[in-house]
């Protein structure tokens, strides 16, 4: 009886405790920021896709291209791949969409296929759709043309 | 074969007991009663909840409808399994239902009962509704997007440009475009689009 008495005095003090926020410091400022450890925040909105969206100068050369359009339900799989019934090479003028690039018909070996191989075959892992969402972290990144002027200005 | 005359004359024979208007009036609520007996239990075949009472239609089809547009949108309108593969209007409606019968014994020796055997069937099944689509000129899709109420101007140019020529030239019907857009598409190869 003792015991038990004890455990729940203990049980009670440690819970009181817990909610004056000693043992619940405040979170590491990470991608979601504000709160402590032992609270539950609301999640962020999910951004939204924007259909109305122009196609997006590369950044740099080889940057997978962004994808202007919204891609909601594309079935991507063995079966089927709904990317390229409009960006294949036969489909792409017809679609009037960019057909995928040459690089995507070789092997590992380089050389070229008739299809697209197997390892570029699933769109998505390079080739991301453009929200309105916020960048989580700040970001310096520059374009390379940015980089090259900044350069050349520097020599001079 | 004594019984069936018996009875066959009794049928014959005018009423002796019950006046015209009693008959007549009995013969009218049962005539309510059947007949709505029968729509009423036609409707439960045709709910949401009816479809996905096997755990078949439950765990393949349903799954994949439930990420689509036709399922999940902004505007909280939902086609469900019997707005696509029934049709609306009644002569059509039990033709359908009649073939429907088919999906029963399908259901009794379990035919798709186990997600692998669903997938072998994925292309036979799909080319099933494809074909039904086709036939009948799309007339579910056309229960809710209707040609006469397309906005061509607010469609994408290339929307616009196959609406208003293959489609308004009845050349083409929606399903010869719009495939999979509730399940998953099967194995494509040699299939047009």
């Amino acid at each position: 009886m003792r015991l038990l008495i004890l455990l729940l005095t203990s049980s009670l003090a440690l819970a009181a405790f817990a909610q004056s926020g000693e043992l619940s410091p405040s979170a590491p400022d990470g991608l979601r920021k504000g709160g402590t450890l032992g609270q539950d925040l609301p999640a962020p909105p999910i951004a939204g896709d924007p259909r109305e969206v122009k196609r997006e100068v590369r950044n740099y050369p080889e940057q997978p291209p962004v994808v202007p359009h919204a891609i909601r339900d594309y079935q991507v799989d063995k079966n089927f791949n709904r990317c390229l019934d409009c960006h294949s090479r036969e489909a792409a003028v017809q679609a009037g969409a960019p057909m995928v690039s040459v690089t995507h018909f070789m092997d590992r070996h380089f050389q070229v296929r008739a299809e697209v191989t197997p390892g570029r075959y699933f769109c998505t892992q390079c080739h991301v759709p453009q929200t309105d969402a916020e960048p989580l972290v700040e970001s310096d990144f520059k374009a390379v043309d940015e980089v090259i002027r900044a350069s050349n200005k520097g020599d001079r | 074969m004594k019984w069936l005359k018996l009875y066959w004359n009794l049928l014959r024979k005018p009423s002796v007991h019950y006046s015209l208007g009693f008959l007549t009036l009995s013969g009218f609520i049962a005539g309510i009663i059947f007949w709505g007996g029968f729509n009423t239990a036609l409707e439960v075949t045709n709910t949401e909840q009816f479809c996905i009472g096997c755990h078949e239609m439950h765990s393949n089809p349903y799954q994949e409808l439930k990420d689509t547009i036709h399922y999940t949108n902004r505007s909280g309108v939902r086609a469900e399994c019997s707005d696509c593969h029934v049709p609306h209007g009644w002569t059509h409606k039990i033709g359908r239902k009649m073939e429907a019968s088919k999906e029963v014994w399908g259901w009794v020796f379990g035919s798709i009962n186990t997600p692998e055997k669903f997938e072998a069937k994925r292309r036979e099944l799909a080319e099933r509704e494809w074909a039904r689509l086709k036939a009948n000129d799309s007339l579910e899709c056309r229960n809710c997007h209707e040609f006469d109420s397309m906005d061509f101007t607010m469609q994408d140019p290339r929307a616009a440009k196959a609406h208003s020529t293959a489609l308004a030239s009845s050349e083409q019907t929606c399903i010869d475009c719009h495939k999979g857009i509730a399940h998953k598409l099967p194995d494509m190869a040699s299939v047009n689009r």
